[in-house]
């Protein structure tokens, strides 16, 4: 228990160190009623960059468990998590925020669903990949302002 | 605060599950290798988390299955060529092969890997077919130990399993420590590894039957490796297969033929108890 307060609170300094100045760093995300209600980046999302990091495979690959009707021409939509068809009228972007920053918090613990933007991850993490997030707050904010586009 | 979320969370996967496309069920075939039929479903054995245990044969397209169905198409099976080979080749400094003790392995070696892992007694840990082949290159044959994954130790792992084609998976965990392995094996089983903070479990058990990407998730069974793995045009170890799996977490992973993955290999070859074995297995 002692070794791993040691090893995240090493993880934490190894992020604060790296998060920009007007960027909240993951430790520092407020979870309120399922919802993160503060932009990470106090920057609005850009949707188009949200959509790319959404199919990129080295990025979100959302697609890879998720299928989404806007991207028919993308081959592969995995089935594990829900259809992202309406996800923009079922959340608002604040549910959003919290669900890809960390869906641990919103759904619980056996939720499969990485958090994107947190330090609560499995052991062994690979050793150039310690105290780095899986996105970056503005990228998460990227794919908050796209999913929040997916009406029907 | 914990509770609160937990009870939410669980209302909204609830509401969630509903709105999934249906998991594409593996399909309902039968698998006859040169005119044996496989035990592809089995009903589980006690305190195990599924009710029917299934080959990953069949959560593999049509052309997948036809290929490890047709021992003339199994590109597998050149590895069991080689492997014979191999048992008939004189190695090491005591002028012997395998077959200089075990004769002919068709007859030796039938339904044996099945019952692997074993316990060494000697190693006081689980021994599998690979360090078995080592022991005795070591002991008896005064070889060295195959490097891992080399040609040679995966050809004579597989011709030795292929010798149990059909033979359904018995694991006998009154052997030695071997229950308290599996224990270890099924706690690494549920564990959470790596920046994507996955565990075995998220996808070939929570998550069988869907699908990630091309990926159609199987339960995760070992009994057809060594395996053909079209993805990689090769034979995969399963010591392989688990370190590529820990890997895609975006975690270490461990050595070969460490504790934990022998460990996991006790606890994961358990899992398909009474399947058969298949190897060589093709899958994608």
């Amino acid at each position: 228990m002692i070794r791993v307060t040691a090893i995240v609170t090493a993880v934490l300094a190894v992020t604060a160190t790296s998060a920009p100045a007007d960027e909240t760093a993951p430790q520092d995300v407020k979870f309120e009623d399922l919802a993160v209600a503060a932009s990470l980046t106090g920057k609005p999302g850009d949707p188009a960059a949200g959509r790319d990091v959404f199919k990129d495979r080295k990025l979100g690959n959302c697609l890879a468990c998720h299928t989404n009707a806007d991207m028919q021409k993308e081959l592969f939509h995995g089935t594990v998590g829900p259809a992202m068809d309406g996800a923009g009228d079922r959340w608002e972007p604040a549910q959003l925020r919290a669900i890809i920053t960390d869906a641990k918090q919103v759904f619980g613990e056996q939720t499969v669903m990485p958090g994107f933007y947190s330090l609560a991850v499995g052991k062994d993490v690979r050793e150039d990949l310690v105290g780095k997030t899986i996105l970056t707050a503005q990228q998460i904010e990227d794919v908050v302002a796209y999913v929040a586009t997916l009406k029907e | 605060m914990r509770n609160r979320y937990a009870i939410v969370g669980l209302g909204a996967l609830l509401a969630v599950a509903t709105a999934l496309p249906a998991a594409a069920e593996p399909v309902d075939d039968e698998l006859v290798i040169d005119g044996q039929a496989m035990t592809v479903r089995t009903a589980a054995p006690e305190g195990h988390p599924f009710d029917e245990l299934l080959s990953g044969w069949l959560f593999r397209e049509a052309e997948t299955r036809e290929l490890e169905a047709d021992s003339f198409q199994n590109p597998g099976m050149l590895y069991v060529d080689r492997g014979a080979d191999i048992w008939n080749a004189v190695d090491g400094t005591m002028g012997k092969s395998c077959a200089s003790c075990h004769d002919d392995a068709a007859d030796t070696m039938k339904g044996i890997a099945a019952n692997y892992p074993k316990w060494d007694a000697d190693a006081k840990r689980p021994i599998n077919i690979e360090l078995q082949i080592d022991k005795c290159r070591v002991e008896n044959m005064g070889a060295e130990a195959y490097k891992f994954d080399t040609p040679d130790q995966k050809a004579l792992t597989t011709y030795i399993k292929h010798q149990s084609l059909g033979t359904p998976v018995a694991v006998d965990l009154s052997q030695g420590d071997l229950q308290s392995w599996w224990d270890r094996g099924k706690d690494i089983y549920y564990t959470r590894t790596g920046q994507l903070n996955f565990a075995c479990a998220s996808c070939h058990e929570a998550n069988s039957g869907q699908y990630i990407r091309a990926d159609h998730l199987s339960q995760g069974q070992a009994n057809g490796f060594p395996t053909y793995r079209l993805k990689q045009a090769d034979m995969v170890s399963l010591h392989n297969r688990f370190r590529g799996c820990i890997r895609d977490t975006r975690a270490e992973f461990p050595k070969a033929f460490s504790d934990e993955l022998m460990a996991l290999e006790v606890y994961v070859t358990w899992r398909g108890t009474g399947l058969s074995v298949e190897t060589p297995a093709v899958r994608q």
